[in-house]
């Protein structure tokens, strides 16, 4: 999270911050654990309220940005969503709310219904092994006439299960289709999947056969690659900042704990073993926030470096976020492995948000391709 | 430096960038990876020096062209502008010479300490000729009995009327062979704490007073350097700041010395592509292309982590000046930019090494891309120690930054002649 926040991105910031904390403090992230949706009633919509949607969307649509970069603003949600393991598809949601945006008016009720949290739209891209490399579309968009028809299966998909609509990436005659395909139509089969984190939810959704009028389509039929791209970018980067929050929790509950636990007579803190330990956690978490913040900056400036600064931030919070969460349980001891403490909640949205959009590994193959110069 | 710039009458940032660009194209040599001069590739004495006198002609076309001490005051020959200007002079030298020899020690710390602590008169008789490539500086700050414990130091300053008498032995400072003036951190009181008891003092280093022995690395370079003063006397107008005062001076000189190292020092030239003597990742895309092992996922694997590390770095220090600047983050902050520069080197001077198989063992005067790797690799661990070591970085990330206890002393609050020294601390 950058350090020259506006006077209005500060009190958005809080007012989330308030939010999360009257909404979905941790007893009640706890009594979620088996919630089909895993958000208390009326959350999303009110969150919704807030902004939380509305940040990538332009006014023509009913959004707009807090300080004119709405990507620098939705971070420092992403960021409060870390640090407070909070409920729902902020990440999701937000890129197909982009991408339908992106794409120009012809999705305007969809987009109006989603930036005011009534009805829900996620992106549905990772598809299963073999195919659950970065950038691997092995469902098929196929126009028939007046129609497309899809065939596939993605997954995971965040949110799936309680989706009204999908914003679905698909192959078409070696390029890229991305369709707005409604939950309920015939030959679309979501099936909830369990998931590493108490709140956030993901489900297998197959489509059969789904046949969708050419409207259905978003942006050109064949041309979206570069969309894609930037989605895929886009979503890597909103991990990136989500995990830098969970990182951040994190490390302040372990540095209190640090100074607190006595043992022998010292506080832990007092441990050189330790101490040099905490300076190694202290510079991942900087470097977090730094590659998070830059990759946003470069996403926001349609940069060219954008890729490759997504892809580092997510590579590098992906593989860090978790040493670091990992390292905060080991100084915690016994009690950092309880479900009683508080520590497991951030580790497991560092650990979603590492598998999602990316491993850390298809990130470097990603990096390695772009610095060797291939159009990978 | 840069709050006094009038930013409204200084000449414009582009402007500037033309200026350079122009005097580059016309003035400088274009250079390869092996031109920035690596670890790997130690010349012989002659062609040494004959660099270093390049790199002094260098300096000598950037002051003739107003290009040289682009942030340091007008009154004392620099230009007095901004971090912008230089930071888009740097931008410009991509791919050139530049003058490396005199940028650090010479422009920081050692003329940045100046700056910070100099008398007017001292500013005045020694920057401009930095400036101009004439004085080339050194630290004497290290000694055999103290690395990190800097504040140890043994070497000792004793009055007699306008002059101090110099005693003792410095080390690991670059290049003393080839330099002009050395600033020296000395003990000018043994009764008090060892913080208590410091003065810095700055001395021309030729002359029959200093024994210069270089010292041989492992891997054959031959550019560090011990000291050995014996009654070497220094007229007391050249201590710079308060007698005693040393480790106030002292703080600052190395804080310099970090910020050098972050390549983060607005005094220092130093082209964007120039990081730490390497040529960045492209390297390892060479080296794989070299070995035939650019399709290798494993090969992929390394040179994607190691391009995601050197990414994170710019924008890391970006942070931290900016953290430091607004007061978020401790002054002690920069601690954690040296602590991530140590994984960037580690990784160029590692990975090239492991994608080069068993040519990094071997290599001819014919090969180029795969020239000395395996010197690299040998002497990877210098990057960890030199300008403090990373656990010296860990310690002040812990003990400053995050505020937990500091370790157990024995140094602290005992006249420093009574501190325990061991059998290699003796003077």
């Amino acid at each position: 999270m950058r350090f020259d926040r506006t006077p209005d991105q500060e009190f958005f910031r809080e007012t989330t911050v308030r939010f999360l904390e009257e909404q979905a403090p941790v007893a009640t992230l706890r009594g979620l654990r088996d919630d089909p949706v895993g958000a208390p009633p009326g959350y999303w919509r009110r969150g919704a309220e807030l902004g939380w949607t509305s940040l990538l969307v332009g006014e023509a649509h009913g959004g707009g940005s807090i300080s004119g970069d709405g990507l620098a603003d939705l971070t420092l949600v992403a960021h409060e969503f870390g640090a407070h393991a909070a409920p729902g598809p902020l990440i999701t949601a937000n890129v197909a709310l982009s991408a339908l945006a992106a794409a120009g008016s012809d999705h305007a009720a969809t987009i109006a219904a989603g930036v005011a949290g009534d009805a829900r739209c996620v992106w549905a891209h990772g598809e299963p092994a073999p195919a659950d490399r970065l950038g691997t579309v092995t469902c098929t968009i196929t126009p028939d006439g007046d129609d497309v028809v899809l065939d596939g299966t993605k997954r995971p998909v965040e949110a799936g299960a309680e989706a009204d609509a999908f914003v679905v990436t698909g192959a078409t005659d070696g390029g890229l289709t991305q369709v707005l395909v409604p939950a309920d139509a015939p030959g679309v089969t979501v099936t909830p999947l369990t998931t590493v984190d108490l709140t956030r939810r993901a489900a297998a959704v197959a489509f059969a056969g789904v046949r969708l009028p050419r409207s259905a389509v978003v942006g050109p039929l064949g041309g979206a690659a570069g969309p894609v791209r930037r989605q895929e970018q886009l979503a890597a980067i909103l991990c990136a900042a989500e995990t830098t929050g969970a990182m951040q929790r994190s490390f302040d509950l372990t540095v209190e704990w640090a100074f607190d636990r006595y043992s022998f007579g010292r506080p832990l803190a007092s441990y050189q073993a330790l101490k040099h330990r905490f300076a190694d956690m202290k510079v991942w978490l900087e470097a977090s926030h730094a590659a998070s913040d830059a990759a946003a900056a470069a996403w926001s400036a349609d940069a060219p470096d954008a890729d490759a600064r997504a892809s580092a931030a997510k590579a590098y919070t992906g593989e860090f976020g978790a040493e670091l969460a990992h390292d905060c349980v080991q100084m915690h001891g016994g009690i950092g492995v309880t479900f009683e403490h508080d520590l497991h909640l951030y580790l497991r949205r560092i650990t979603w948000d590492r598998v999602v959009y990316g491993t850390p590994a298809d990130h470097r193959q990603r990096l390695a391709a772009l610095l060797i110069g291939e159009a990978a | 430096m840069s709050a006094e710039v009038d930013t409204t009458t200084a000449e414009p940032v582009e402007d500037f960038r033309a200026r350079a660009r122009s005097f580059i194209g016309a003035n400088l040599r274009a250079v390869g990876r092996r031109g920035r001069g690596d670890f790997s590739r130690h010349l012989p004495d002659d062609e040494e020096l004959a660099v270093v006198a390049r790199a002094r002609e260098v300096q000598r076309l950037l002051w003739n062209h107003d290009l040289a001490g682009v942030c340091v005051p007008r009154e004392y020959g620099g230009l007095g502008l901004t971090p912008a200007h230089q930071q888009a002079l740097n931008e410009e030298l991509a791919g050139y010479e530049f003058p490396r020899h005199l940028q650090t020690p010479t422009m920081s710390p050692c003329m940045a300490v100046l700056l910070d602590f100099g008398t007017h008169e001292q500013k005045l008789r020694h920057i401009p000729a930095i400036l101009r490539g004439e004085e080339i500086w050194i630290q004497f700050l290290s000694e055999p009995s103290s690395g990190s414990d800097v504040a140890g130091a043994l070497t000792s300053a004793v009055r007699d009327g306008d002059e101090w008498v110099l005693n003792g032995s410095k080390v690991w400072s670059t290049g003393a062979w080839w330099s002009d003036w050395a600033l020296c951190l000395a003990r000018t009181n043994w009764d008090v704490p060892k913080h208590r008891g410091l003065t810095v003092f700055m001395f021309p280093i030729h002359q029959p007073a200093v024994e210069i022995q270089r010292i041989e690395m492992l891997n054959g370079n031959r550019e560090f350097c011990q000291e050995f003063m014996t009654d070497l006397r220094v007229p007391d107008t050249d201590r710079i700041g308060e007698v005693d005062q040393g480790w106030t001076v002292g703080i600052r000189w190395m804080f310099h010395e970090r910020m050098a190292m972050a390549h983060n020092e607005p005094v220092m030239t130093w082209p964007a592509d120039g990081a730490a003597g390497f040529s960045g990742p492209t390297v390892l895309v060479d080296v794989a292309r070299e070995v035939g092992r650019l399709d290798d996922p494993v090969a992929r694997d390394l040179i994607g982590r190691s391009y995601m590390t050197s990414l994170v770095g710019e924008p890391l220090q970006r942070r931290l000046a900016e953290g430091m600047a607004g007061g978020h983050l401790s002054d002690q902050a920069a601690s954690i930019a040296r602590l991530h520069g140590w994984e960037v080197t580690k990784a160029a001077m590692t990975v090239p090494f492991e994608l080069a198989g068993a040519a990094g063992g071997a290599w001819s005067d014919a090969d180029d891309t795969l020239f000395g790797l395996g010197q690299g690799f040998l002497v990877r661990q210098a990057i960890a120690i030199a300008g403090g070591t990373v656990e010296m970085a860990r310690n002040v990330i812990s003990e400053r930054v995050l505020g937990m206890p500091r370790e157990a002393a024995s140094d602290r609050d005992v006249a420093f002649r009574d501190v325990p020294r061991g059998p290699t601390g003796r003077p």
